[in-house]
Order: C-alpha cells, then structure tokens, then sequence
C-alpha cells in the first residue's frame, strides 16, 4: 500500500534541512522496497518542530518532529509508515494543545495540502469565496469586506472595506490591486508562511479583489529575500491559470484579472505603500507625499489597492463564510483573527492565530512557553522594529490595536520578539535608531539626520561621566524623539521613537 | 548543518550577454528593477558598462539609473565572491545571539561586512530579517537559508562549501 508522508517546501523548514530529508527518506524507502507517495506540503507553523514530516495513516495524520537526516533509518526501523512509536512521535499533530487552541481562519489550510494544488486548494473550501463573490457585484463583495471589520494586516490597520469603497468609487479605465508582501518587519513571517503554504489564498483574495474594485491587474511585490517563496508563489499563479481561476474571463464570468510577482531589493522603506509604487515602476524607493491616495492616484498614476498578504489572503474565508462570521471573532474594533509570530528567544516558536483578545502573556506563555535559555523574560518587542519593547509588567495586555495603544505600543504585523534577561535596552534602543539610519528613504531631515543623531545621542548617555550630563542627553533624546515623531513624513521616522523612548521609560537603568 | 543547493556559476560580464539578458523587461512597464535582478543573478552584480544600456533601453538619463541602481541594498557594483553570505541582524536574531555570531564569522572568514574573503569564496553580507525568527539566529548563502546557526556549524558548512568552490573553480579551468 502506498504511504502519503508530508514534508513541508517551505523556508524554516528548509532551513533546518527538510531538502535533505526528502532525499533520505526517498532512498531509504527505496531500500527498503516501501511504496510512498511525497507531499510537499506548507508549514503548519509549529517552528519549533520543523522539519516536521507527517504520515496519512488509517488512524489519521501522525507526526514526527523535529526530524533530522541522521533520524531517518531508525524511523523506517520504529515502523514510522504505520505511526509506529518513537521519541520523535507527535501523535495526531492536530491534537497538541499549540495546535488545538487556535482559531484558524486564514491558516486554515497552511500546512495541510499540497501547497500549490489547485484541486487539493479547492478540496478544503478553496475558490468557493470567489464563486460567491462572482455572484454578487461589486458593491455587495465590498459590503461583506466592511461587515468583517477586518483591519489592514500590514500594520496601519486602516479598514479594508473602505480603501476598497474608495477605488471601486473612482472611475478610470485601468486600476490596479497590489499586495505588499515586502514583509520587512523584524520578528515577522506570516506573510512567507501563508504565500509558502497556501499561495492560492492570496490569488484568490486578490481576484476577489479586482472584481470587486474593476481592476484586471495585480501585482505581488515580494521582498528579494524570499526567493524559495517567489518560486512557489509563481507555481501556484500557474496552476491557478491552468485552471481558468485567473486569466481572461474567469470561470466564464466574463471578468479578467491577472497576476505578476515582481521583487523587491532589500529596501526596508519599500514596504511602505508609496515607496513601494515607485519601485514597482522601476524607480528609487521615496516616499510620496499624500494626498493624493493610493486609492485614487496609485500605480502608474490609476487608482489602486495596495493591502498586505494578510489582508488580501483573508478575504477568501470572509467570502467563503460571510463577513458577519469573520466578525464573530475579536472584540472591540478589533475583529476576526491575528496571525501573531513568535519568534527571538522563545521555546516554541511559530505561528499562532487566535481572535484578538488573548494577552501578551498568554501568548508568549501558553503557546510559546517561554524563553528558550530558559531564562526569564526581560523585554518584549512587539510590531516590528517600529514597534515598542513591552517590561514584564506590560505583558498583560490584551492583544487587540486600542488597548495596544493606550499603553503607547502597537500591533503592527503581529510579530512578537521575545529577549531574556542578557538583553541591553541601551543597545535595543541605538539599534533602533542605526536601523532607522540605514534604512531612511532620505526625503526628510527629521529621520535622515535625526536617526544619525539619536544614535549619537545614546552613545553620550551611555557614555555620560555623571548623571548630570547623562539627564541633559536624555533631554536632547527626547526633544529628537518629538521633532522626529511630529515633522516627519513617513511613519520611518515617526515611528522609530516608540521603540526608543519606550526603552528609556521602561528600562532606563540600562542607559548607563 | 549540510549545504542544500549548488549556486547558479555565475558568468563574465559581456555588454552583448547584458542586453540578452535584460531583453525581455523592455516591454514590462517599470521593469528596471527587474532587469537590474537578471543582470545580478547572470554575472553577481551590475557592471557599470551595462549603464547606459539599461538607460536607453527604459529611456532613461543614466543618472536615474545609477540612481534606482544605488538606492537599493542588494545591487552590487562589483564582482562577489563564489558564495554570498547574508547573516541577519535583526531583533529575533539578536536576542539569539546574532551579535556573537557575527563575531565570530568575521574571524572565522578573516573579512568584515561587505568585504570577499582573500581566496575569494565567499562575500559578507549583513541582512535585515531573513523571515524565520522563530529559529534564529539565521543565516543566507545565496538563495538558502540556515537556521539556528552556530560558529561551530557555520566552521562545517563554510568548509564544505569551500571545498565545492574549489573543485568548481579546477573544474572550469
Ligand atoms: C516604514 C514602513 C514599512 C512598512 N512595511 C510594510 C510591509 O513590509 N508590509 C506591509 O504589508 N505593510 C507595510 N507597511 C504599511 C504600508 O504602508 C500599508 O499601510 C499597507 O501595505 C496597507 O495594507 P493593509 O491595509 O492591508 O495593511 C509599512 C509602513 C511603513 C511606514
Ligand atoms: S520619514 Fe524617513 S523614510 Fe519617511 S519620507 Fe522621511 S526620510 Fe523617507
Ligand atoms: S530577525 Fe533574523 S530572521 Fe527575522
């Protein structure tokens, strides 16, 4: 009988040596004279447990993790095919509690299938959104979009139901949807995970998205380091064209709509939306000032959707169940479900949906137990490198954008970076400016000459002979750290001072 | 920690190979970015020759192409070594250690970022994220990334990988 046995084509898993694995485990099988079958699936976001290879047995999908080259033979010998025991036996992967107390909704399927299989896509509820969506006009699909409350996952957390109200609105003869998938938050993956393992939530949600606006055009701007993920994100815009699900007249719809990948290089200020539309048309990546909105005047001028990964790979589900059923989860204005990553000095890290609501701790505590030295937790990042560094103290709170707020943080993308005790705020917070300095667009003053000073700055404070020369450097700190807030265009240098102010106030005993 | 893929070999920079390569982005709109790509991936970096190809091709001055050419971080102006290796620097990474990582690479391989090593095996590379913090510290040789690495089995995969570059540089002698 021929054994199905899953191992994921995917970045963390790759990286921890699952190519290797599928040669082993192909050789071995061979040897042994064992029929098998090798799915490639995405990863479930269990990282911890990468490589993680998974068998269709007669009592269900059993797992083993995380599986080395050298674990192989002794895994053929435990009789693995069958879910025989062995120390790296997981059991039924679904079944562990980091899996079990999840809400996936847009990870539904991550994981699961065959990553870029169209008919494996469509046996798990894929490409049934678009078939509603093909049934309503635009319109009604952006009326669903608003009754999800879904939020940009990108980090501006700007309605998606009303940027798309705005470009179905404007009348022109060409528009366009964009994915942001430059991803270049620190701390964050969700956006490869999902492209990875289940691409064809985000041709799906980007179709829906042209019908819904009257664009015939994408484009998926990838960040350049990503490449395993460019590779399967174009196999799945194949397949997906094979099968009449983009391309001209769609499913006989009569509607046109077609995708392009197009890389990034290594610009972190590419992420933000005007940057980005410039270097999708081939130029450096400065900021533009707004008005006028990507909404109305976007890529090559036309009006455009520009939403993250997220977003867009969303959508599907929220046309699939109704967005009356996406709002059911979350509280607040904050509905629907989060993909947070856990990653930095955390024992199980990965990927962890959940509806908003759950705190910090419970995060970083139920799912990722902790810090991986084993030390305790002394720092929390949380929304990329903009994003403020959470005390023990501030772990409490509840993961939904206001109550982020109210405690000066954000949600940003989701990523939660964990440190232990060994960390220096003072050197977080310098880091926090040199990167601001490296990565400024260089429109304006306020980031490109106060990212240099703030570095400075920190080095006067740490450097300082006395406490009064230090408070006069926390003086000057704070003074660069309003003008940059207040006078600066992007949110580059407006929000590099969050990171860095929230050092000081939470651990000012480190800058000396 | 195994290397997982042999690197593309990488080509010498002809101006006639240049314009074949970048032939196709003529007719995509905003494609620059696009052909500055091919001409890395072909030859490992933007020869300067190749300028004002690339602006007559996108009817552009050649100092907006040295323009977009210089704004972005991957785009090299000169030749790198067999390998390029990117080692993340990041937050994730940092609170894993990436900073004495680094340390040590740089010893290990006698250069500093942005430097190739003296028998030319490898170039060094920092990197802002490599999207796996949840296994970090991380690494990047070409298009492949490493996990939880340490100076011990970047020593192993590095030797390894030297010794390819080698047998590929008598190879192609
Ligand atoms: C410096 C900077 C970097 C950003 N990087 C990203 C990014 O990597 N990915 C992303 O989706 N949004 C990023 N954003 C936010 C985008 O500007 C924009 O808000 C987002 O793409 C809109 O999509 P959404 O509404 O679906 O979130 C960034 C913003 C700034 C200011
Ligand atoms: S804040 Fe920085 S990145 Fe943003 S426009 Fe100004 S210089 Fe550019
Ligand atoms: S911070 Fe190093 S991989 Fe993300």
């Amino acid at each position: 009988m021929l054994t199905r046995i899953y191992i994921p084509r995917e970045t963390t898993a790759s990286s921890l040596g699952a190519e290797l694995l599928v040669d082993a485990i192909v050789t071995e099988a061979k040897y042994r004279n064992l029929p098998i079958e090798i799915v490639r699936n995405g990863s479930r976001g269990a990282c911890f447990l990468e490589p993680l290879v998974e068998i269709e047995t007669t009592s269900g999908r059993v797992g083993y993790g995380p599986v080395q080259q050298e674990d192989i033979a002794e895994l053929f010998d435990a009789n693995f095919l069958s879910g025989g025991k062995h120390r790296l036996a997981l059991g039924n992967v679904e079944e562990l509690p980091w899996f079990k107390n999840q809400e996936r909704l847009t990870f539904a399927r991550c994981g699961l299938i065959a990553a870029t299989s169209v008919d494996a896509y469509k046996s798990l509820g894929g490409f049934v959104g678009l078939h509603n969506a093909l049934k309503k006009d635009g319109k009604a699909i952006v009326q669903e979009v608003l009754d999800s409350g879904l939020r940009g996952r990108g980090g501006a957390a700007f309605p998606t139901g009303i940027k798309w109200r705005t470009v179905m609105d404007a009348v022109d003869v060409q528009k366009y949807i964009v994915c942001n998938a430059d991803e270049g938050d620190s701390g964050t993956f969700s956006d490869r995970m999902i492209m990875e393992g289940d691409p064809l939530s985000l041709v799906e949600g980007m179709t829906i998205a042209g019908i819904a606006v009257g664009a015939t055009k994408g484009f998926v701007y990838l960040r350049s380091e990503y490449p395993l993920t460019q590779t399967i994100l174009n196999e799945a815009i194949v397949n997906a064209r094979a099968a009449g699900y983009l391309g001209d007249n769609i499913q006989g719809s009569g509607n046109s709509f077609d995708l392009e990948v197009r890389m990034g290089a290594g610009a972190y200020i590419c992420g933000e939306e005007t940057s980005l539309l410039e270097s999708l048309e081939g130029k450096r990546g400065e900021i533009r000032f707004k008005p006028p909105l990507p909404a109305l005047k976007g890529l090559f001028g036309k009006p455009t959707v520009v939403n993250n990964v997220i977003s867009l790979a969303t959508i599907p589900v929220i046309l699939e169940k109704g967005g009356k059923h996406y709002a059911n989860f979350g509280r607040g204005r904050s509905l629907g479900t989060m993909p947070f990553q856990l990653g930095g000095n955390i024992k199980h890290g990965g990927l962890v949906e959940k509806a908003f609501g759950l705190t910090l701790r419970q995060l970083i505590q139920d799912f990722g137990g902790g810090t991986a030295s084993g030390k305790p937790i002394r720092a929390v990042q949380v929304g990329g490198p903009l994003g403020a560094y959470f005390p023990d103290a501030l772990l409490d709170t509840v993961c939904d954008y206001e109550e982020f707020a109210k405690v000066g943080g954000m949600l940003g993308h989701g990523g939660v970076v964990v440190f232990d005790t060994s960390v220096n705020m003072a050197k977080m917070a310098r880091f926090s400016m040199e990167f601001c300095a490296n990565e400024s667009c260089g429109k304006c003053t306020p980031c490109r000459i106060g990212s240099v000073r703030g570095m400075e700055t920190i080095d006067k404070i740490v450097g300082a002979i006395d406490d009064n020369e230090r408070n006069k450097q926390h003086i000057i700190l704070k003074d660069l750290c309003e003008t940059m807030e207040s006078a600066s265009l992007c949110a580059m240098g407006g929000l590099t001072p969050m990171p860095v102010m929230s050092a000081v106030k939470h651990f000012k005993g480190d800058f000396q | 920690m195994m290397p997982v893929a042999s690197p593309a070999r990488l080509q010498e920079f002809t101006l006639e190979l240049a314009t074949n390569v970048v032939h196709e982005c003529k007719d995509q709109p905003g494609a620059l970015i696009n052909a500055l790509h091919k001409l890395q991936e072909t030859f490992g970096y933007v020869d300067e020759a190749a300028m004002p190809m690339l602006a007559k091709l996108f009817n552009l001055s050649r100092a907006e192409v040295h323009g977009v050419t210089s704004f972005y971080h991957d785009f090299r102006r000169s030749k790198p070594g067999h390998y390029t290796i990117r080692v993340c620097q990041a937050e994730a990474c940092q609170a894993m250690g990436s900073e004495a990582l680094t340390t040590a690479i740089k010893q290990l391989l006698g250069c500093d970022f942005h430097e190739t090593t003296a028998d030319g095996n490898f170039t060094l590379e920092k990197v802002y994220c490599l999207g796996n913090c949840a296994c970090s510290p991380n690494i990047m040789v070409d298009k492949q990334t490493y996990g939880r690495v340490t100076a011990e089995s970047f020593r192993k995969l590095t030797a390894t990988l030297a010794s390819k570059a080698q047998s590929s540089k008598e190879g192609s002698k």
